[in-house]
This record gives C-alpha cells, structure tokens and sequence, in this order.
C-alpha cells in the first residue's frame, strides 16, 4: 500500500515567529522516504478536514513541519503538546525534482520558506533567497545556511536584509545558475516565472490550494494547466504541490 | 461475526458501506490505502456526457463539523470512464455504481443507455448536484420533474437504477414516491445541502462558486429525518448517507430506513472509517444477538 496514516510522536512544537510554529515529529519510519517538496495531511482532531503542510526536514528521524497559524486548524496545531501523538499522512504529492549535476536558486517567500530547507539539503551548494514581508517573520535563515546553501534575505520593508523583493535579488544572479525552484505566495511565483521564462530558464513551482482528501480523490484543489495545447484541471494534492511552471495557467 | 452483506435491487454487496460519489473518485487513490473489496461498494464520481472540467478553486470550505464543496462535477466523461477505469473497478471485488449528471434528459437517456451496455452493476442518477449551472438539481426538486427523468431514463436503462434525491426540498416523501412510481428500483439520500461562507476580510464567498454543498457530521440529523420520512412512503430500499463518521451513525441510519449506506466526507479525516465502521456494526450485532446486518433496517420505534 502506497499510503498509510501514522501516528508520530510530538517531540517538540515551538513558536519561532509571529504566529509561525516549528513543529517536530519522531519520524521512526525506515521504510518511509520523503522527498523535498512533499506534504504531511495532519488530522486535527475536532475538524472535519485535515491540513496539508509541507515538509520542512525528514532527516535524522525528526519530520518537522513549519507552519503558520492561518485560522481554526493550525490554532489547534499550535497548541498540540510534547509527548502526544499526532495522526499524519504522508508523504503525499509530487515533490521537487532534484538533479545533483545542476546549480539551483531556491527561491521561496513566507510560509513559503520552509520546504525548501529540506529541498536545500538535496543540492549541491544552492543558492536559497528568502523573502518576508517584515523582521518579526523571518524564519529559517540559520538552517538553510547550516545546510550549506548561499543564503540571502530581503524583506519588503527593509526592517532585515535587504529591502525589495526576492525577484530582484533573482534578476542579479540567475545568469549564474542552472534551475530554480519557488514556493510562496502566487504573484511572487509569477514573477519568478516571469523572470526564469525571458532568463530561457527552467522553472517549478510548488502551489497551494484549498484541498480536500489530500490524495487526488475528491478533485477540489483544482489547478488549471496547459498540456500539449490544451488546458486541462490537475490538482495540487497529487499533480503537485510543484509543476512546471511553464504548464501552469496564472 | 454477523452477516454483514445486504441486497439492494437484487444487488449483493459484502457490506453496507458504500463510498459516496464525488469523494472516491473512480477507487485508485483509496486502493492505496487497502483493498476496495474491503467496501460494500462504489460509487463513483459522477459523469457527464463529455469531459468536465468542473469550478475554478476554491471548490471547498471547512464549516462548523462539515465541509462546502463546489467541484461543478470535474470527469473524463463517459466513453472514458468506460473504457479507462471501468475495467479496473470491475477487478476490485466490488460492487460498482456508476453516477450519472446530465444538463438535460435526453444526456441522462443517453449515458444510461451507454452504461447499460457495460458490466457496470447499479446506475445511481445525480438529479441532485447543487454545484451546476444547468440540470443537476432541477431535476431534483419537483415531483413532475422528478417523475419525468425517471421515467424517462429508466426506458434507457436496464441496469438496476437509483435516483439519488436532494434534501434541498419542501416534501421529501412526495419526492421519493414520484421516482419510485416512475420506475426507480431504489433510492439514494442525501445529497449536500446547499450552503454558503464568507470570508468577513474580503467580503467574498469563499469557495469560487459562491455557493456550495454542505456535507459531513453537520448533515447527519437531517439525512436521517430524511430517510426515515421516504423509507415511510416507499417499499423501494434505501441507500442512506449525509454525514455517517462513526458505526454509531452507520445503526442510527439503517434503524432510520436505510439498507444500505454511503460514506464520504468522513473518508477525508479517516481514510479507514469504511472499515472501522464495519468492524463496529459487527460488534454491536454480535453483542446484541443480530445475526444479520438486514435486521436493523426500518427497526426505529418512533413515538
């Protein structure tokens, strides 16, 4: 069976940002691989979906899931304790892909930021620009370095690293690299597409939608797409969370 | 262990538990948590003449122990149902029923007719979708109209036919009797309520369509009213859903009137609930002295 629904034990579910939880999990689970860019459907107990969170690390045992408390749900993840289990399943969708030959930007804004720490750990010397909208949201720049990644931030209203957009820091440096990788809100992915399209670099992108069953069943987290001319609905659950961005449908 | 299987329509199925169309898609996703012989059935996505490509996003919403959806019924179509996923559910060891929505009466003659031809065991006809422009539902919500579909489609159709009914009525009882009149073999009730959120930043509807089904525990006493008021108009059986999550759920709606049952939006936070549902009649059965899963059905004693 493809899929299994398990219970991990909370190890740790600290807030490290506002409103932005950093939640670790004993992921003792040797038959379980989990690629960068992938998601956990965590169950929330007294709500009727469960929410979809990108992995931010599966090394060493440990699955760590940042997150940010957006409404009901994540409230309730917030105040889930050390020591209780946690009902996921996962790995669901379709993640990065990652050659090891290639040089990659990881390109990625807010809540964005976390998947690509573990998508980080699967290249070779990546460079990762982050972008937040102030200080008092940034998250994760200590582990993408200690990841080994060039690390460059900017926030919209300069209060740390440099004041702009992360598309700006892009235009300077994607001459030197290969491929680039984005997650973020969806006008910062069209404008890293933007950017990687007339730079005739390739592009993936890992989207968000409002999701149901998390395994490609109930249809509801629809994105349309453009396939061999023609435009068609794949879904963020299982398509993705991360498509080519060439194929995507703004 | 108590017998667990029940007949529908001269239809034998292991177990009462039925995935709810529009929830399962056509199987394969859940074949990857465990084998659909494990389900008393499918019901599968609903299909239309030709390819849908369904609602712009966002199709769904939480509510208070439910969910909106509006997919606007997103499938291949029917030759494609037929010739890509037939075969394999056909594999599975399991009932299969195939769930027809049309824009008018003639496309639901039309894929009944098609259908027919297959080795597809039960056609369930959607006139209850409440996320469509056209047909859908406005087939659903008069007795006439109700009559006339069914009548319409079951000259089409020699397969056993269930008209899957709306809640979104005044008289669900005069409905029931006006598809089993018109020839309707068994009934399948409820479909989602319509319902609606707002998101109070943006002022907007939340999901895209403005407004959607509502399903899940939040349904679940009104399926059951439901279903008791048509089991008590109606000798046809009675697939009941709308909101089952526990094997709780599952008695109360066969004492309600139900032969057998569809879960869905359960499925989303418990991939497994079909099988623990099972597991939990079976033991309530056993514990009571049951021998037989049948003998719950209609056993309510109202006041």
């Amino acid at each position: 069976m493809k899929y299994d629904v398990r219970q991990l034990m909370l190890l740790d579910n600290s807030q490290i940002a506002e409103d932005i939880f950093d939640m670790r999990l004993k992921l003792d689970a040797p038959d379980l691989s989990v690629c960068c860019g992938q998601f956990a459907h965590v169950y929330v107990p007294g709500k009727t979906l469960r929410r979809p969170i990108s992995v931010c690390d599966a090394s060493d045992g440990v699955l760590r899931l940042v997150y940010q408390i957006k409404g009901e749900g994540t409230a309730i993840m917030a105040k889930m304790q050390p020591g209780q289990t946690v009902d996921v399943l996962l790995p669901l969708g379709h993640g990065f892909d990652i050659d090891p030959n290639k040089r990659y930007c990881l390109i990625c804004g807010g809540i964005g930021v976390p998947p690509m720490l573990y998508t980080a750990k699967q290249c070779a010397e990546p460079l990762v620009i982050t972008g937040f909208r102030s200080e008092s949201l940034v998250i994760l720049q200590d582990d993408l370095k200690a990841a080994g990644a060039e690390t460059l931030l900017c926030t919209d209203d300069g209060t740390a690293g440099q004041k702009g957009f992360v598309t700006d820091l892009l235009r300077e440096r994607i001459d030197e690299i290969d491929e680039v990788c984005a997650c973020g809100p969806t006008p910062m992915l069209r404008a890293v597409a933007d950017v990687c399209r007339q730079a005739g670099k390739p592009c993936q992108i890992s989207l968000e939608e409002r999701m149901g069953c998390g395994v490609g069943a109930c249809l509801v987290c629809a994105v349309k797409v453009r396939e061999n001319g023609e435009e068609l609905m794949k879904h963020v659950c299982k398509d993705g969370p991360v498509f080519n961005a060439e194929e995507v449908v703004f | 262990m108590a017998d667990l299987s029940v007949k529908v329509a001269g239809v034998t199925f292991n177990n009462p538990l039925i995935a709810a169309s529009g929830t399962f898609g056509f199987g394969r996703e859940y074949s990857e948590f465990y084998p659909l012989e494990k389900l008393g059935g499918i019901s599968c996505k609903g299909i239309t003449p030709t390819r849908r490509d369904g609602n712009p996003p966002p199709r769904i919403a939480e509510t208070p122990s439910g969910i909106l959806n509006a997919v606007g019924l997103q499938n291949p179509g029917v030759d494609a149902f037929i010739r890509d996923d037939l075969p394999w559910l056909k594999q599975q060891n399991t009932v299969v029923i195939a769930n027809i929505a049309g824009n008018t009466p003639e496309e639901y003659c039309l894929m009944a007719e098609k259908l027919s031809a297959t080795d597809v065991d039960m056609i369930e006809m959607n006139i209850s979708c409440p996320n469509v422009k056209n047909g859908g539902v406005q087939f659903g919500t008069s007795c006439e109209s109700v009559g006339a579909i069914t009548a319409a489609v079951r000259r089409h159709c020699t397969k056993p036919l269930v008209v899957k009914l709306s809640p979104n009525v005044a008289d669900i009882a005069s409905i029931a009797k006006a598809a089993e009149a018109s020839g309707a073999d068994a009934l399948s009730m409820i479909n989602t309520l319509t319902g609606m959120r707002i998101d109070i930043n943006s002022r907007r509807p939340i999901i895209r369509n403005n407004t959607g089904g509502l399903s899940g525990a939040a349904i679940f006493p009104v399926a059951v009213r439901m279903v008791w008021q048509a089991a008590n108009a109606v000798d046809i059986p009675i697939i009941g859903m709308g909101g089952i999550s526990t094997w709780e759920d599952a008695a109360e709606m066969l004492m309600a009137g139900a032969t057998a049952l569809q879960i869905g939006t359960v499925l989303f936070s418990d991939p497994y609930a079909p099988i623990k549902i099972n597991e939990g009649l079976n033991s309530f059965l056993d514990k009571n002295g049951i021998t037989s899963v049948t003998e719950l059905t209609a056993t309510v004693q109202p006041w």
